[in-house]
């Protein structure tokens, strides 16, 4: 099997809901508002798992747009995104603290 | 302005039926998300970095009250309580749910409004003079023309499925501040210099993004009769001839480029000459019907100096800065248009809260004949002020953080919304822009830099107009981190000239020092009564390279 | 497959061919360029053309007479240059049927029909996916339009100048 291009783990899976349009990240049974309740893939075939679940997602027009982003653990082994863009996606505008995750999970 | 008539309102309806199927259709699968894309596209919805974020046509930048009023309870109802005005007048909210947009636009239409083609590959907004109908140096009021594109451009069946954006603007002044050589075609109102019969100069192929490039004239005079069988002969070329293998090389400023202006003049004056233009062009009875919106309020007849005025600026040196900068010379004696910044010091340019929204809508109505305009500049206008009554508006301003006094000034900076919200961008601006801002607060020091221009983009695409900025900005990714990349020297108006790079990008936290050392520079060096702009034309871009390779080398 | 007109489906009664030589009815469609290079035509055979993406229109004016369908492909919804080909065919004084023929989404049907096209032919999913009735509904959706020079009589500018009329009068 030809190696799949992913990023470099541990993973999470994020993605939009269609029909709100808020930022979501797959959980072992469903989809999540809350960054740190995202479901952790620290292999290839967790990682693997969650695209399928992204995909299946997409399919059934729950979610658009999934995708794998690479983070790092916190000290409460709590996921979080290596590259400031998706670190912005789970936090909210940085120049609004009032609106977003940052405000609805205090994050 | 303009008012919908059965015909206007009927459509716009019928627009948001039609949506709300599409919507039915996308759930129940009957299409893919890859046709469904392109259709909320149309109706101006984006999925950003969080959310929809849903933008409504402010067309060529006129707004009433009412509408403002209709676009608070939206805010407040629909999204989070405000809203960002763009550089092409229209007004986004950044929190829309899918869900709610068929209703949403159901309140928009209640208020002759809407988000046709805000988005897409198509024709956009219309953009035009904000001072239109009121400046003192214009030739004609471009909006009945504006309005008539608006119109025949609307849901045209043949071209609303582009190879890309198609962005029209129409400027009738002496000068333009409708930035019409940025855009795919540009239309300036001009008199003949034999007859002196009004007609239009086409331009065509303007641009900013990732391949700059200035339009060019397609047509020096064109008849008036003529204006939309030449802009269908024109879009028909692009539609046939544009590239459509690569998203970068789709714009028409590519095929003008790769095709020659002449050639491309050659074919679009061919099929020009094959339309039948007693059907395609607009009956002239109906161009009458819509400039008969746009005629001159009642105004009185008012002395050309208001004491009034004066006597309250002798008081308050606050208002008298007010005054030197965001009033804008009238062609009626005793009148002005005020410019309210959106740029308070250390904000987000072009944002405005419901409140405000409501207290602008307010002044409007009371003092400005119930009218207000957007610029391309992120800010509003209240085109049709007494001066008598610019202390009160000063004052009623000031309570809602409004009466910021720095319209053309370093701190009136353009900036895109940037990776805060948008899902495109590569680096934030919005904190770039409050860094400058804070950074040169002092209204004194704003004053002796005097007229300047900061424009902002958090991407290649420039919706931030970084390259006509007198200093651009455009934010990168450089391994893994913001970066920006400053230019000097763009200029958006008659003197139409992109930015040159200074050098290599720097972090966020050197962007303000390093504006700081070119600004330097035009102080250092400039000849009495210069501005930036004409400082740096007469020096180049040396001086001011090296002033910023001392910034850079510590930055490397 | 599905293949509609303003009126609803139809039978395809074209039979494709790469060459005219191939064909075993006589209602041949095939590529232009294979049309205009075959000594295979006889009189009794009607000719459907499906033009190539880079063909000019002129190249087909002269045989406008000769040509019953001529067929203009989408490679997909999204590219919409096959409706100015069918506003240059309609301008330069074709007047035989004219189909469009790709992976169209209903709400492009009536932008199609004004554009000078008589009929769709929707190919694989996107004809699975999108049932008839979407189609039909797609031409009622929208009642009114601002172009003049797009098929019927009764534009916006149109009424209102009928309305002016029946004013003043």
């Amino acid at each position: 099997m030809a190696a799949v291009k992913r990023p470099p783990l541990p993973v999470i899976l994020v993605a939009s809901d269609l029909l709100e349009g808020d930022v979501v990240f797959a959980t072992s049974n469903g989809w999540t508002r809350n960054p740190r309740e995202a479901l952790v893939a620290r292999d290839d075939g967790a990682a693997q798992a969650l695209e399928v679940l992204g995909a299946t997602a997409f399919l059934r027009a729950k979610v658009v747009g999934p995708y794998l982003v690479d983070v790092e653990l916190d000290a409460e082994g709590l996921p979080v995104p290596r590259h400031y863009r998706e670190i912005l996606r789970t936090l909210g505008p940085s120049v609004r603290p009032d609106v977003g995750k940052q405000a609805d999970f205090q994050i | 302005m303009y008012r919908y008539d059965q015909f206007d309102e009927r459509l716009v309806r019928e627009r948001v039926a039609q949506f709300a199927s599409q919507v039915e259709r996308r759930i129940a699968g009957a299409l893919t998300e890859e046709e469904f894309l392109p259709l909320r596209l149309k109706n101006g919805l984006y999925l950003q970095l969080h959310s929809y974020m849903l933008r409504i046509a402010v067309p060529y930048g006129s707004l009433r009250a009412r509408q403002l009023r209709q676009l608070a309870r939206i805010a407040d109802e629909y999204d989070r309580g405000y809203g960002h005005f763009t550089t092409r007048t229209n007004l986004q909210f950044h929190w829309a749910k899918l869900k709610d947009v068929p209703t949403v636009l159901g309140l928009l239409a209640d208020v002759e409004m809407h988000c046709i083609q805000t988005s897409g590959n198509c024709v956009r907004n219309v953009t035009a003079d904000h001072f239109a109908g009121v400046a003192y140096d214009e030739i004609e009021d471009p909006r009945p023309v504006a309005e008539l594109i608006r119109q025949w451009s609307s849901l045209h069946p043949e071209f609303e499925w582009l190879g890309r954006k198609f962005k029209i603007a129409v400027a009738g002044a002496a000068h333009d501040r409708a930035v019409i050589k940025s855009h795919d075609l540009g239309v300036r109102i001009v008199r003949d210099g034999k007859t002196g019969e009004a007609g239009y100069e086409i331009l065509v192929g303007g641009g900013l993004g990732r391949t700059p490039m200035a339009g060019q004239t397609l047509r020096e005079f064109l008849p008036r009769e003529d204006l939309l069988a030449y802009i269908e002969a024109a879009l028909r070329v692009y539609n046939l001839d544009g590239r459509r293998d690569n998203k970068f090389k789709a714009r028409i400023k590519i095929l003008v480029h790769e095709t020659g202006i002449e050639a491309f003049r050659a074919e679009v004056e061919k099929e020009f000459a094959r339309i039948d233009k007693t059907k395609a062009n607009g009956d002239p009875a109906e161009l009458a019907r819509i400039a008969a919106y746009f005629t001159s309020p009642p105004y009185e007849s008012l002395p050309e100096v208001s004491r009034k005025l004066e006597e309250a600026q002798a008081k308050d040196v606050e208002l008298s800065r007010f005054v030197e900068h965001n009033l804008f010379r009238h062609k009626r004696k005793g009148y002005t248009a005020l410019t309210i910044s959106l740029k308070p010091i250390g904000g987000t340019p072009g944002d405005i809260s419901s409140d405000q929204m409501r207290a602008v809508a307010d002044l409007a109505e009371q003092y400005s004949f119930d009218e207000l305009r957007v610029s391309h500049a992120q800010n509003l206008i209240l085109p049709y002020v007494r001066l008598d009554d610019v202390p009160e508006i000063f004052a009623r301003l000031k309570a809602h953080d409004l009466a910021t006094p720095n319209v053309g000034l370093i701190t009136d900076i353009i900036s895109c919304p940037g990776l805060d919200y948008c899902a495109l961008a590569t680096a934030r601006s919005i904190p770039v822009a409050q860094a400058l801002s804070n950074r040169f607060a002092d209204p004194a020091k704003q004053a002796e830099i005097g007229e300047i221009s900061i424009k902002i983009s958090g991407c290649i695409n420039a919706c931030g107009h970084h390259h006509i900025g007198n200093i651009g900005i455009l934010g990168l990714e450089k391994k893994g981190a913001e970066s920006y990349q400053i230019t000097i020297g763009g200029d958006p108006g008659d003197d139409y000239a992109l930015g040159e790079l200074l050098g290599p990008g720097l972090p966020a936290e050197k962007v303000p020092e390093a504006v700081e050392r070119v600004v330097a520079v035009y102080l250092a060096e400039r000849q009495s009564g210069e501005t930036f702009i004409e400082t740096y034309r007469r020096l180049g871009l040396a001086p001011f390279k090296s002033a910023f390779k001392e910034i850079a080398d510590v930055a490397a | 497959m599905l293949l509609l007109d303003r009126h609803g489906p139809r039978e395809d009664i074209w039979e494709r061919a790469e060459y005219i030589c191939q064909a075993e009815t006589n209602h041949i469609l095939a590529p232009f360029g294979a049309i205009v290079s075959s000594d295979a035509i006889t009189d009794d055979m009607k000719l459907g053309a499906l033009l190539e993406p880079d063909r000019a229109v002129e190249d087909v004016t002269p045989f406008f007479d000769r040509l019953d369908l001529i067929v203009i492909h989408f490679p997909s919804a999204a590219n919409g240059r096959g409706f100015s080909t069918a506003r240059q065919l309609r301008q330069a004084g074709y007047k035989g049927r004219l189909r469009a023929f790709g992976p169209l989404i209903s709400d492009q049907f009536p932008q199609a029909l004004a554009c000078g096209f008589d009929e769709v032919e929707i190919i694989g999913a996107a004809a699975a996916r999108q049932p008839v009735e979407h189609w039909m509904e797609a031409l009622k959706r929208i009642s009114v339009f601002y172009q003049r020079d797009y098929g019927s009589e009764d534009s916006i500018p149109d009424r209102r100048a009928a309305l002016a009329g029946a004013v003043d009068a």
